[in-house]
C-alpha cells in the first residue's frame, strides 16, 4: 500500500498552472526525487502536499486518509513533515531551541523534547552548535538545522526541498550519506533537488516536472536518457558534479 | 537556582516587604502605580511579548475587568476577589471573540494591532451611551471600610501588599512561560509562523490560549486597579491614551521579557510623576508627551528596549572560555 | 422615518465622504512609502486644523486662507519627520515603525493638550450659516465647499500619480523599492515627496474641514481610526478604492446618526468594520502588492 499519494494535483494562480495534474505514489522507504527546471512546480507541489497551499483540483492521500486542504500543522502532526527551499528557522533562538521547537510535535514536556532534541542534533553531528544563534549560522548548518527541525518531528515522511544546493561537493556527499542514513532509520524521503549528484546517488524513484506538468517517471538511469527530461533541461546547467 | 540568586531573592525580599515603613503616603501612591503598570504589562507580555501580537486591545480587558466587579459589587454586594474572576472570564470571552476573528484569518502584525484598537474604541463609544453601567459619569465605589473583602483599604501600605501579590504572580506567569513547552510554542510563532506550523504547531489554538490568559489576567489587574483609584469612566479607561499606554511599558524595558515590563514602570512611572509634579497637575495625559518621546528614542536607538542595551553591554564584557557561555541561552 | 430625513442624511454623508477621501488618499500615499499605517496621521490633521483656527483669530481672516500656511507647514512638516524620523527605520520591523508614529502621535496629540487646553475651539466664518436649499434638502455652504475642494484635489492626486512623471516614480517606489531603485529612481527622495505629499493634503484638509467641525486635541483619534476603516474596506494601499470607501463609511456614519440611539452613531463604522472582518476579510489584504 503506497504511504503517500499525489493524485491529479492541480494549482493555479489567475491565469497561470503552476502545477497541472500531477500524480505519482510513494512506497514506504522510498526516497523519491522531484526533479526539473526552475519554475516547474516543485516548490508548490510540496506545499500543495504539505498543506501550506490549496490545490485547485486533485488531492493528496498520505496512509490512506485524505489530508487535502488539511492545514499544515495537522499534516505534520499526522507524520508528514516538510522542509522549506528558503530556510525557515527561527533566528534569535539557538540551534538547540530551533530543533526543540519540533521536538514539541511529539514530546510534551521540556525535559522530553530537549534529550529527543539533543539526539537528533548529535546524529547530525550539531551539538556543537547547540547554543549557537540560528542567524549566526553558516549556510551548510542552516541546511542541516532545517532536516534536523524536521526530523525532530518523528516524521513518517520528510520533504526535502533543495537540501544542499549551495554546497560544497564534499558538504554534499556528507548529505547524501546523512539522508540515507535517515532513510535506513525508516522514514520516507521526498526530495526536490537541482544537484544531480545528490539525486542520482540517492533516489529509488524519479519524477521529472517541467512547466507544472509531470513529464517522466521511473528509475534515475532511464530519467537521463529519457528525451523530454533532456529537452526539458536544455538550457539548463546539469550538475553533474 | 545559584547562591548570588538566592541571596539577591531574600534581600529584595526584606526590601520590598520592609518598604512602606520607610516611605510616605504620597511615595507609596507612586510605587504602587509603579506595581499596577508593571503588573498589567507583564499580562500584556503574555500576548504581546511571548506570542508576538502586539495589541491595543488590552485596556478593553482591564476595563471588563474594572467594570464587572464594581457593577457586581455596586448591585449584588458580591466581593472584588470573586467579581475580578467573572471579570477575567468576561475579559477572555472578549480576547476569544477578538482573537478568533482575526487570527482565523491570519490577521497579524500591525492589522491586528489596529484591529484590537478598533474594538476598544467601538467598547468606549458603548460604554459611553449606556447608562446602565454608568454611562459618561462613571462608577463609583463608595465603600468606606477598611477591609480585605472589599480590597478597600485606608493606609496605602495594603494596597502596597497585595499589589506586590499581583506582581509575583504575573512574574511567576511569566517565568513559567519562559520555561515551558506552552511558551516555547508561543515564541516560535512569533519568530516565523509558517516554520511553526510547519513543525505542527496549530497557530490559532495558541494565540487563542495566549489571548485568553493575557485578557483573563489583565482584568484582574482592572479590578485592582478601580478598587484603588474608587472610580472608573470610559473616558480613562478605554481611551485612546490608555490603550498605547499599557503597551508602552513593555516596549520601553523589553518585549517578551520576563523583566522588561518591570523596568519599563520602574522608568516610566516615576518619569511621569515628575511630569505631573512639575506640571502642577494640569490635563491628564500631559505625561504621555514624554513616554511617546522615549518611545521614539527607544525604537530610533534601542529596539530591544532596556534589556537590549543591558544585554549588549553584558555581550561587551570581555568574554570567558566559550562553554561558559551557554547560560546564556536558555533552553 | 421620513424620505426628506433619509435623503438629507445621504447628502451630508456624500458630503463628508469627499472629506474623508481627501484624508484617507493622503493615508493611501504615506502607505506606499512605508507599507503600514501612518499612525499620525490624524494628528497631522490636528495640526493643520489648529493651525487654521490660530491663522484665522490672528488675522482675522476667513478660515480658509488658513491654506497658504497650512498647506506648505504640512507638507514641510510631512518632510522634516519622515526625513528625522521614519527613514531611518524603514528597513525595521513594520511593528516597530507603527511604534514610532505611536510615539508620535502621543506627543503631538498631549503637546497639543499642554498647549492648547481640552477646550473645543471652533472658527468663524462669513459662510458658516449660508446653505443651499434643494427641494427639503439642506446643503450648508461650508460642507459643500469641503467637498467640491476634497473632490478635486483627490482627483487631481489621482491624475499626477497615474499620468506625470513624479507621479509614475511614486507609483514605482511604492510597488517594489529595490527594482525601482535599479531603475534609476531615487527612492528616498521621492517617497519623501511622496510623505510630503500625503501630509500635505491634510494641509487642505484642514482650513476646509475648520468651519465644518470644532476641534479638540483629540480629534485625531477620530479620524485616524475613521481612515482605517475606509483603508480596510477599500483595499489597503488602493487609491480608488480609498475613495470609494470614503464615501460608503461616510453615507454609513450619516445614515447610522438617524437611526441609532442617543450619541452611539460614531461607532457605525467600527461596526462596518467589524463586519468587514467577519464577512470578507480579504478586504485586509485586497490592493496590497505580492
Amino acid at each position: 500500500m503506497s504511504l503517500l499519494v499525489v493524485e491529479g494535483l492541480t494549482k493555479t494562480f489567475g491565469g497561470l498552472r503552476a502545477v497541472s495534474n500531477v500524480s505519482f505514489a510513494v512506497e514506504p522507504g522510498a526516497i523519491v526525487g522531484l526533479i526539473g527546471p526552475n519554475g516547474a512546480g516543485k516548490t508548490t507541489t510540496f506545499s500543495l502536499m504539505s498543506g501550506f497551499q490549496r490545490p485547485t483540483a486533485g488531492d493528496v492521500f498520505f496512509m490512506d486518509e485524505r489530508i487535502t486542504g488539511l492545514s499544515p500543522d495537522a499534516i505534520c502532526l499526522r507524520g508528514l513533515t516538510r522542509t522549506f527551499q528558503i530556510m525557515q528557522s527561527f533566528p534569535k533562538l539557538t540551534t538547540l531551541q530551533n530543533v526543540m521547537i519540533g521536538a514539541y510535535a511529539r514530546h510534551t514536556t521540556v525535559t522530553a523534547a530537549r534529550r529527543h532534541a539533543m539526539d537528533i542534533m548529535s546524529r547530525l553531528a550539531m551539538v556543537e552548535r547547540a547554543q549557537e544563534l540560528a542567524r549566526n549560522l553558516t549556510l551548510a548548518d542552516l541546511k542541516r538545522l532545517e532536516i534536523a527541525k524536521a526530523l525532530a518531528t518523528s516524521p513518517r515522511v520528510l520533504l526535502l526541498d533543495e537540501v544542499v544546493s549551495g554546497l560544497t561537493p564534499t558538504e554534499v556527499d556528507e548529505l547524501v550519506v546523512l539522508i540515507r542514513s535517515i532513510r535506513d532509520d525508516g522514514v520516507t524521503i521526498v526530495m526536490i533537488e537541482h544537484v544531480m549528484q545528490a539525486v542520482m546517488a540517492l533516489s529509488d524513484m524519479i519524477v521529472v516536472l517541467h512547466h507544472g506538468e509531470k513529464i517522466f517517471e521511473g528509475v534515475p538511469q532511464d530519467a537521463v536518457k529519457d528525451p523530454r527530461v533532456v529537452e526539458a533541461y536544455l538550457g539548463e546547467e546539469l550538475l553533474l558534479a | 537556582m545559584s547562591v548570588r540568586a538566592l541571596l539577591t531573592a531574600l534581600v529584595a525580599g526584606v526590601v520590598l516587604l520592609g518598604l512602606p515603613r520607610f516611605l510616605g503616603e504620597h511615595h507609596m501612591h507612586v510605587i504602587i502605580q509603579i506595581l499596577l503598570f508593571a503588573y498589567l504589562s507583564l499580562c500584556w507580555n503574555i500576548l504581546g511579548g511571548f506570542a508576538g501580537q502586539l495589541s491595543f486591545g488590552h485596556a478593553l480587558f482591564m476595563a471588563a475587568g474594572a467594570y464587572t466587579s464594581t457593577l457586581l459589587l455596586l448591585h449584588a454586594g458580591i466581593s472584588p476577589w470573586i467579581g475580578m474572576i467573572a471579570g477575567g472570564v468576561i475579559a477572555a470571552a472578549l480576547g476569544l471573540f477578538i482573537g478568533y476573528l482575526s487570527f482565523r484569518y491570519g490577521i497579524k502584525g500591525t492589522y491586528f494591532a489596529l484591529v484590537t484598537l478598533a474594538f476598544t474604541e467601538i467598547a468606549r463609544i458603548v460604554a459611553l451611551n449606556t447608562p446602565a453601567i454608568g454611562g459618561a459619569l462613571g462608577l463609583y465605589i463608595p465603600i468606606q471600610t477598611d477591609d480585605f473583602w472589599h480590597l478597600k483599604f485606608i493606609q496605602k501600605s495594603h494596597y502596597y501588599y497585595v499589589a506586590l501579590a499581583f506582581l509575583l504572580v504575573a512574574l511567576a506567569v511569566n517565568a513559567w512561560l519562559e520555561r515551558s513547552a506552552f511558551g516555547h510554542r508561543l515564541v516560535a510563532i512569533r519568530e516565523n509562523e509558517d516554520a511553526a506550523q510547519a513543525l505542527g504547531i496549530n497557530l490559532l489554538r495558541y494565540k487563542l490560549q495566549a489571548t485568553a490568559l493575557s485578557a483573563f489576567l489583565t482584568a484582574l489587574g482592572g479590578t485592582l486597579f478601580a478598587h484603588y483609584v474608587t472610580f472608573i469612566d470610559p473616558h480613562t479607561l478605554l481611551n485612546m491614551n490608555m490603550a498605547l499606554e499599557l503597551t508602552i511599558y513593555a516596549i520601553i524595558g523589553g518585549v517578551g521579557t520576563l523583566w522588561g515590563p518591570v523596568l519599563g514602570a520602574l522608568f516610566l512611572v516615576p518619569l511621569a510623576e515628575g511630569v505631573r509634579a512639575a506640571f502642577g497637575q494640569s490635563y491628564a495625559g500631559i505625561h504621555l508627551v514624554i513616554y511617546g518621546a522615549v518611545l521614539i528614542g527607544v525604537i530610533l536607538f534601542a529596539p530591544d528596549g532596556f534589556i537590549g542595551v543591558l544585554r549588549s553591554i553584558r555581550e561587551l564584557r570581555p568574554r570567558r572560555a566559550p562553554a561558559a557561555q551557554s547560560s546564556e541561552a536558555r533552553s | 422615518m421620513s424620505l426628506d430625513l433619509i435623503l438629507q442624511a445621504i447628502v451630508t454623508g456624500i458630503l463628508l465622504g469627499g472629506v474623508y477621501s481627501l484624508i484617507c488618499v493622503g493615508l493611501t500615499l504615506t502607505f506606499g512609502v512605508m507599507r503600514i499605517i501612518n499612525f499620525a496621521h490624524g494628528e497631522f490633521l490636528m495640526i493643520a486644523m489648529y493651525g487654521t483656527y490660530f491663522f484665522s483669530q490672528t488675522f482675522k481672516l476667513e478660515p480658509y486662507a488658513a491654506v497658504i500656511v497650512t498647506l506648505p507647514g504640512l507638507f514641510v512638516l510631512g518632510v522634516l519627520i519622515f526625513h528625522t524620523l521614519i527613514r531611518p527605520i524603514l528597513g525595521a520591523e513594520p511593528l516597530n515603525q507603527m511604534l514610532l508614529l505611536v510615539g508620535v502621535s502621543l506627543v503631538l496629540q498631549n503637546g497639543a493638550l499642554a498647549l492648547f487646553s481640552p477646550d473645543t475651539r471652533s472658527v468663524q466664518s462669513a459662510l458658516l450659516y449660508s446653505k443651499i436649499e434643494l427641494g427639503e434638502v439642506i446643503i450648508s455652504m461650508p460642507r459643500l465647499i469641503a467637498f467640491a475642494v476634497s473632490i478635486a484635489i483627490t482627483l487631481a492626486l489621482y491624475w499626477q500619480l497615474r499620468f506625470t512623471e513624479l507621479g509614475r516614480r511614486i507609483r514605482a517606489a511604492a510597488s517594489d523599492r529595490e527594482t525601482a531603485a535599479l531603475m534609476g529612481i531615487n527612492v528616498n527622495r521621492v517617497n519623501l515627496i511622496a510623505f510630503g505629499i500625503g501630509v500635505g493634503c491634510l494641509g487642505i484638509a484642514g482650513p476646509i474641514m475648520m468651519p465644518v467641525y470644532y476641534i479638540v486635541p483629540n480629534i485625531g483619534t477620530f479620524f485616524i481610526l475613521i481612515a482605517f476603516v475606509v483603508v480596510v474596506l477599500g483595499g489597503i494601499g488602493n487609491f480608488m478604492g480609498a475613495l470609494l470607501a470614503s464615501f460608503i463609511v461616510a453615507i454609513a456614519e450619516s445614515l447610522g446618526a438617524l437611526f441609532m440611539p442617543g450619541s452611539t452613531a460614531p461607532v457605525l463604522p467600527f461596526l462596518l468594520f467589524v463586519l468587514v472582518l467577519l464577512l470578507k476579510p480579504e478586504g485586509l489584504f485586497a490592493g496590497r502588492p505580492q
